[in-house]
């Protein structure tokens, strides 16, 4: 068990290393060095220099690379060229907006799906049943800054409901949750159709196998085989596909962030990325990535403790 | 593991027929001809030039003389919108087209070829599909600068490893099967069993992945512009209508209305055609409409 | 008196263009102490009439007429959730493949008292449980109890199976193809639970098995199944040493166990069973029957004697 985990940290590390050590390799391979990219046209060769020198573009790739990991380990993501401020302390800042939005979203997005899922299980083959598959495939598809802008202009304009920008107020708990309903609404809408999709086709897959029917056989009701044998074996596969659905939640997440004005991740890296602000891009790219590392990590784990199977599989 | 490539071949006489029988997959099928209609005859079709400015005439909401209304330069609406099918469905067809033949060459090497290479590739494809995928086209983008070819080349790098992974699996499955073993056995070269065998049963699944990644792309092409790092102004990028409406919301909320609506019906389309697809074309999920 | 009686029953299943006759006109009873052996190929509907028996027929099949009494009790007509209860309660059911008859992801001592609690929670407690995987032959039936099922092997699931069935106190054990999946020392292991069973349970026991053995070892009755219909009943010895029909003289014939050594070869049925959705109206075997002729294509009769029943027109009982 232990070892199987070490092994797919190790693994996840080594890609990371491999991805961040291409990107370096790539600003290398693009005409025009960052430094003069990141200051235009009308920078003095000397100011440009300096730049270099203070990005550290002066120093050999190789080198560039081992002193960056280097201070990756000792949890320096290095510092924003603009501002000056250290890139992890800005990532640490918004870093709890973005991660509180992808989890209401999935959090809401988890709970629906999982009843609507069972309710079309139930209502299998019914025109409820088909309503429900259309319109989960319908808000699968619909992208969520499309839902954003949307439902800004009807609950926040029109209606005026909700704010239409912002996370709230610092220390204000009422106004960070209005500030969070719309934002999370749109980030999950598609994921409450994908997890009943999901859920229900497990469901109907597991209702199938020999052993429900064992539990008929003894007399079991119908609801206790529902909820208290059949959920727990069709909501493995559905965990790890919701790990690396984190994956796509945090790039909605990018998105909807922009449209609501949201600080997070998402408004940090696009503002870094418009002003080729290297260090900022690398280190949230950085973080980011490892910190979905760590929860499709936690996931397999967790898959391992809820299915004996697997976990005989890892400890063999 | 059964292939849904060998299920496909006898079913595919009745595509067709089969599609048009599911209110659905019809339903993508007819959205998605519009959209490619829209996309090939925007030149004759459009009303108006999509960038020609009339300042005089900004922020009309719908009207006779401008059915969509017009934008903050004056520009009609509806002619950028139509433009803008051009735009993402060039970009997305491209860029899906080369991301698919990378992925089929790859992942045709990789399940056909030798083991240590397969291992390699596999871990590449793993490493680049375990990323995700926006901070990934982000990191892309900020090297190369904004702009069509960009987009073009982070759509490319962030899909063909699912293409290269699921070619790999149905050449390995096929590989294995008793009709190849039999034409190895009777001394068949390795062109031919790509070609005559391999090749075939593995497009069928690909087109599927790619017909349902389309509505990604779209999704993607859009969401980048509208965050000012895709297509650039004042091309009419869907994208950058709705980010140039955004700007506009209260005073002309029609300009973002409008502009979503192309986007919601187009990645549905594609997605209600990709469905039915695969329902016509891989059995297994016949009766399980949505599983 | 019988426990469990089936009277003209038939099911059928709904197909694309008509509907599949699994079983037609079955009559059966067993009764208390009694244990009934129902053989036959694959697909003559043996286990469409198990599944029949306790209520759970598959999507698709339905019961087009007859009845089926348990104590007396008509189940086909009883509200569902009466059906549900006397399921596990009065009769219980041992399924064929032990490998997934058991829910994955829960212990072996949780499911058996989900099956227990869905009656009557205060009747057994873990104890009662452990108890009783002891008398069917589980070394360390205390830790069996916190297993998962891939932690057993084939022969210890099926062992835990019988042992949940009896759990119940069931008044018909039902047991569909028992030893099928099995490897043949487990099949010779399950054969002799069952057997020492007979002499411990007193309610009445059903085998649905195409494996004569295991018919000859358990059963006091068999009723021989083709094409959906009862083509012979009577008790084992009679039917073993003197078969009437000509299916079942054809079927003890191919049982390698009866095979004259030294023939070379092994014998077969020719032909294939008829297409249950286009039945002739006449014998069902007669296209594959050596002693057809012109009455056989006529509705058959059912002879009856002391014991034994057939159905043909060219054989007696």
């Amino acid at each position: 068990m232990l070892a199987y985990a070490i092994r797919r940290l190790g693994l996840s590390v080594l890609i990371l290393i491999v991805v961040m050590t291409a990107m370096y390799g790539m600003v290398f391979l693009v005409p025009g060095d960052p430094a003069s990219l990141a200051l235009g046209p009308r920078a003095t060769p000397e100011l440009k220099e300096a730049l270099r020198e203070r990005m550290g573009l002066d120093q050999p790739i190789l080198t560039q690379i081992l002193y960056f990991f280097g201070n990756v380990l000792q949890g320096d993501l290095g510092i924003d060229v603009w501002s000056k401020r250290p890139v992890l302390e800005q990532i640490l800042e918004v870093f709890p907006n973005t991660l509180i939005l992808g989890v209401v979203a999935l959090g809401w997005a988890l709970v629906m799906g999982i009843l609507l899922g069972c309710a079309a299980v139930v209502w299998r083959d019914s025109w409820a049943d088909r309503l429900l598959g259309v319109l989960s495939v319908s808000v699968i598809s619909v992208p969520s800054f499309v839902v954003a802008i949307y439902a800004l202009i009807v609950f926040a304009v029109w209606l005026n409901w909700l704010p239409a920008i912002g996370a709230g107020e610092a220390g204000d708990l009422g106004s960070q949750i209005r500030a969070l309903i719309l934002p999370a609404f749109a980030v999950g809408i598609g994921w409450v159709g994908y997890l009943a999709r999901l859920i229900r086709a497990s469901m109907l897959e597991v209702m199938e196998a020999p052993h429900i029917r064992t539990a008929r056989a003894f007399g079991m009701r119908e609801r206790d085989i529902v909820f208290r044998h059949a959920l727990r074996v069709a909501i493995v596969p559905t965990i790890s596909i919701l790990a690396v659905g984190f994956g796509s939640i945090l790039s909605s997440a990018v998105f909807v962030e922009s449209v609501f004005s949201r600080p997070g991740i998402g408004t940090l890296i696009t503002g870094a990325v418009e002003k080729r602000n290297y260090p900022v891009v690398m280190g949230t790219v950085l973080f980011m990535t490892g910190f979905y590392l760590l929860v499709v990590t936690a996931a397999d784990l967790l898959i391992a403790r809820l299915d004996p199977r697997v976990r005989d599989v890892l400890r063999g | 593991m059964s292939s849904a490539a060998d299920a496909s071949a006898p079913a595919r006489r009745g595509i067709g027929r089969a599609l048009l029988a599911d209110p659905m997959g019809l339903a993508g099928l007819v959205l998605v001809t519009i959209f490619l209609l829209m996309a090939l005859l925007a030149p004759w079709i459009a009303p108006y030039d999509p960038i020609a400015l009339d300042v005089k005439a900004k922020f009309q909401p719908p009207s006779a003389a401008h059915w969509a209304g017009t934008d903050h330069l004056g520009r009609d609406l509806l002619s950028r919108i139509i433009w803008g099918a051009r735009l993402a469905l060039g970009i997305a067809i491209t860029s899906v087209g080369i991301a698919g033949a990378i992925g089929l060459v790859l992942g045709l090497i990789a399940g056909y070829g030798p083991r240590w290479l397969d291992s390699i590739l596999v871990l590449v494809f793993d490493s680049m599909s375990s990323l995700p995928m926006i901070f990934f086209a982000l990191a892309v983008i900020t090297v190369l600068g904004p702009g069509t070819t960009t987009l073009i080349i982070v759509i490319v790098l962030v899909s063909f490893p699912a293409y290269a992974r699921l070619i790999r699996t149905q050449t390995l499955a096929l590989s294995g099967a008793d009709y190849i073993l039999a034409e190895k056995a009777m001394g068949a070269g390795t062109g031919r069993i790509i070609f005559r065998h391999l090749l075939p049963n593995v497009v069928g699944p690909l087109v599927i992945l790619i017909c349902m990644d389309i509505p990604v792309v779209i999704m993607l092409e859009a969401g980048l512009s509208y965050l000012n790092l895709g297509v650039k102004p004042p091309s009419p990028s869907w994208g950058n209508i709705l980010s140039e409406g955004y700007n506009a919301l209260r005073q002309a909320p029609h300009v973002v209305i409008v502009a979503g609506i192309p986007l919601v019906l187009a990645t549905l389309g594609f997605t209600f055609l990709g469905e039915g697809l695969r329902d016509v074309l891989d059995p297994r999920g016949a009766g399980r409409r949505w599983g | 008196m019988s426990v469990l009686s089936v009277e003209d029953l038939s099911v059928s299943y709904r197909i694309p263009g008509g509907r599949l006759r699994a079983v037609r006109d079955v009559s059966l009873s067993v009764g208390r102490g009694e244990v009934l052996g129902i053989m036959g190929e694959s697909g003559c509907g043996k286990s469409t009439l198990a599944a029949a028996m306790i209520g759970l027929l598959p999507a698709g099949a339905s019961v087009d007429g007859g009845v089926i009494r348990l104590n007396g009790a008509d189940m086909l007509r009883l509200p569902v959730d009466e059906q549900r209860r006397l399921r596990g309660q009065s009769v219980a059911m041992v399924f064929q493949d032990p490998m997934t008859a058991f829910n994955p992801v829960l212990t072996i001592g949780r499911q058996l008292a989900d099956f227990i609690g869905a009656h009557d929670a205060a009747r057994h407690n873990r104890a009662d449980i452990a108890a009783m995987l002891e008398k069917v032959g589980i070394p360390d039936p205390a830790r069996c109890l916190g297993r998962y099922p891939h932690e057993l092997s084939g022969g210890m699931r099926q062992r835990v199976a019988i042992a949940a069935a009896l759990l119940m106190q069931p008044d018909v054990l039902i047991a569909d193809e028992p030893t099928t999946a099995l490897d043949v020392t487990m099949e010779a292991q399950i054969i002799h639970l069952l057997r020492d069973l007979r002499t411990s349970f007193d309610g009445a026991i059903v085998i649905v098995t195409h494996h004569l053995g295991v018919i000859a070892e358990l059963c006091d009755r068999v009723a021989v199944m083709y094409a959906g219909e009862v083509v012979e009943e009577a008790a084992v010895d009679a039917l073993f040493h003197d078969p009437r029909h000509p299916y079942t003289r054809a079927l003890l014939s191919c049982d390698p166990a009866v095979v004259q050594p030294g023939i070379g070869h092994l014998p077969t049925i020719g032909g294939r069973i008829p297409d249950l959705s286009a039945l002739p109206p006449g014998c069902a075997f007669a296209a594959r029957c050596a002693m057809t002729d012109a009455t056989c294509a006529s509705p058959v009769p059912r002879h009856r004697a002391a014991g034994r029943s057939v159905l043909c027109h060219r054989s007696k009982a």
